[in-house]
């Protein structure tokens, strides 16, 4: 018996080889994916018909209605169309997203070294601000630092003033700006009415988010950074050290350019990670991207499209911030190397 | 012949059984109805400190539970922000949304729902820190305004700002109670939201209410009322009177405590009510004591009032009656 199916077995293999096996496979599943697709997107269809719910992208042109908080470089009133509340929106996004990143990976680099210092106090605060940030959730932190921000500064009348022209209250800082009207000057800002006016200002929303964010993705990147440095072998130390390079020079011109390879692309992931998690700016009100299609997406209804668009704007973000890390990181790897 | 037997039962058995539409089908099935409310709003919808949730809104969603299962208990509530809400009744996770909503054309006619009706009539006002010494909206140009987002609320305020060439700062925050702390840390110098909203939040959230003060000014018509999805007439229509019984309850002078000695009476108007005479539950597809029961375990419109919107300071005003110079106002229920 066994050997009759060996004798079917490879009759099969002669008419139906492993290679048109794994093709009719592959289409199949192909298959099997579209179908759902279809599947979820007539029954949605379908229902909104039922339902009489609109749908369709053509809301984008229509009036939006509604005021934005925060929106510098673009000029917005509430007699805009959505799309350029949208567009605000993803401004905001980018405009606190890329400081963070900035700021967080200047930190996150800091903060490594500074785990592996052999100063020993230096090396434990390093380690307790890891600890402490990693573990508790952003959203927490966010709210800490917006109520730290909104509940201990002063009023807008009693703002504290610590260089002259800048205002530190509970609406933000207000700080100078050069302006080019007929010369080149400074618009201070002013206590007019309600708030200051004049120069420019960071709202206490933005500030939140903005040290949230940074302070939250250095504590991984610092983390990174040290898995980075300590992948290095130690006889790579000893080498640089016998040829007589300095602490420094061993770091800058040895150990940091072999570390880079195996830190860079999971801080990519911490940069991806970094602007997804500038969506949770709606808890404290900060007017990102998501904020604004939530928005949107409640004054007309239209919750798949809104949702389409802040999926599809949050893909093309990480897909640029992923391929411009993979560039540098072809760059910065060994030459002649398969990646 | 048996076949034919069992077969014609149940035709007369279905034909006497409650032919509901979907949804009160469901909740039948499910042995409750799931009822979308305001995460926190107190005379609304708002937890008590025993868990239990109390306030008009919530009433109603009681109302409609006893009329459907004559138990006002059988009944689940889903806390949702103004964001949430009318997804959560398109995709059917609730029922029933009763929640502050105001009713405008374009939530009644492009997101697949039905306004009800309306048990509540509101209008936008502005609340404002006593030492501003602002009297009058028209002088808060320039400030900054905490709101909520996806609301009317936002949408009127742009309007009235605009319309007045004045400027303001939103800061637009989800979640009730966020947005109020941020009014109290000082974060805004306005917070703007429905009349009833100002005074509930100024009573049950500020730490000395008279540090505040109400502008004059109404800049909105905010009628509020529960919400259905499109499709299910037979829903709509329970739900519909359920809220009319309420109000009719109060007109004939039915109230919890008096509707077992009042359900004796020889008035017709009230046998009717109380289904001792004529069918109006057989209609509904409803037990005939459908709006006894809602009376009996809920009270009528105007106790429902006077227990979660009097002890905030709320008066009636055009939420009395339409014969004591309200608005509130039933069709007949015969």
């Amino acid at each position: 018996m066994p050997a009759d199916t060996t004798g079917k077995n490879q009759t099969a293999r002669q008419i139906f080889p492993p290679r048109h096996r794994a093709v009719v496979y592959q289409a199949l599943l192909a298959a099997a994916v579209v179908l759902t697709a279809w599947y979820f997107i007539s029954n949605a269809v379908e229902n909104l018909l039922a339902r009489r719910i609109a749908s369709g992208f053509g809301f984008l042109n229509r009036e939006a209605g509604f005021e934005i908080g925060e929106t510098t470089l673009l000029a917005y009133n509430s007699s805009d169309s959505y799309l350029k509340a949208l567009a605000i929106g993803l401004f905001n996004t980018f405009r606190v997203a890329l400081p963070a990143i900035f700021f967080s990976s200047s930190i996150g680099c800091a903060l490594g070294l500074a785990r592996l210092a052999s100063n020993w106090l230096l090396a434990k605060l390093a380690s307790v601000y890891v600890e402490v940030i990693r573990n508790v959730p952003l959203v927490v932190q966010l709210f800490f630092w917006y109520a730290v921000i909104t509940e201990s500064l002063p009023a807008p009348a009693e703002a504290l003033s610590p260089l002259p022209g800048v205002f530190l209250s509970n609406r933000g800082i207000a700080f100078p700006t050069l302006t080019a009207e007929f010369r080149i000057a400074l618009d201070y800002p002013v206590l007019s009415g309600f708030n200051f006016s004049g120069g420019a200002s960071l709202s206490p929303e933005f500030a939140a988010l903005f040290l949230g964010l940074a302070l939250y993705t250095a504590a991984f990147i610092g983390e990174i950074v040290r898995a980075g440095i300590l992948s290095v072998e130690r006889g790579q130390f000893e080498a640089a050290r016998s040829l007589g390079l300095s602490d420094r020079q061993v770091m800058r011109f040895v150990i940091l350019p072999q570390a880079l390879r195996v830190i860079v692309p999971p801080v990519t992931s911490q940069y991806l990670n970094c602007t997804k998690n500038s969506s949770l700016a709606v808890a404290i009100g900060y007017p990102d991207l998501v904020a604004i299609a939530n928005t949107t997406i409640n004054q007309t209804g239209q919750a798949i499209e809104g949702i389409a668009i802040i999926m599809l704007v949050y893909l093309a973000i990480s897909l640029a911030i992923s391929s411009l890390m993979n560039w540098y990181n072809a760059r910065i790897g060994l030459r002649g190397a398969k990646s | 012949m048996t076949k034919s037997i069992v077969s014609l039962l149940l035709l007369v058995l279905s034909a006497n059984n409650t032919h509901a539409g979907p949804t009160a089908d469901g909740a039948v099935k499910k042995g409750f109805i799931q009822c979308g409310v305001n995460t926190g709003l107190a005379g609304f919808s708002q937890p008590d400190s025993n868990g239990e949730w109390r306030g008009i809104d919530v009433d109603l969603c009681r109302a409609v539970a006893a009329a459907l299962f004559g138990d006002q208990k059988k009944l689940r509530f889903t806390p949702l922000t103004a964001q949430q809400r009318f997804t959560a009744l398109q995709s059917g996770e609730v029922d029933l949304l009763s929640r502050n909503t105001t009713w405008t054309i374009s939530r009644d006619t492009s997101l697949g729902l039905n306004f009800v009706g309306i048990n509540y009539y509101d209008g936008q006002g502005f609340m404002v820190t006593k030492k501003r010494n602002v009297k009058s909206a028209k002088q808060l140009s320039g400030a900054a305004v905490c709101v909520q987002p996806g609301t009317t609320t936002e949408l009127n305020l742009a309007d009235y700002f605009r319309a007045n060439n004045m400027k303001f700062k939103p800061v637009v925050i989800e979640k009730m109670e966020e947005v109020l702390s941020a009014y109290f840390a000082g974060r805004c110098d306005v917070y703007t939201t429905d009349m009833s909203g100002l005074v509930s939040a100024r009573s049950s959230r500020a730490a000395s209410g008279a540090d505040h003060v109400i502008l004059p000014e109404i800049i909105s018509k905010e009628p509020f009322g529960p919400v259905v999805r499109h499709g299910d007439d037979h829903w709509f229509d329970i739900v519909k009177w359920s809220l009319y019984a309420m109000i009719e309850g109060e007109e004939i002078g039915l109230t919890s405590k008096n509707i077992e000695q009042q359900a004796k009476s020889a008035n017709p108007v009230i046998q009717r009510f109380v289904g001792a005479s004529g069918d109006i539950g057989k209609m509904l597809s409803l037990d005939n004591r459908w709006a006894y029961n809602i009376i009996k375990q809920v009270g009528n419109y105007g106790e429902s009032f006077e227990r979660n919107l009097t002890p905030l300071g709320l008066d009636r005003g055009l939420n009395r009656l339409w014969n004591r110079g309200g608005l509130m106002y039933a069709p007949p229920l015969r």
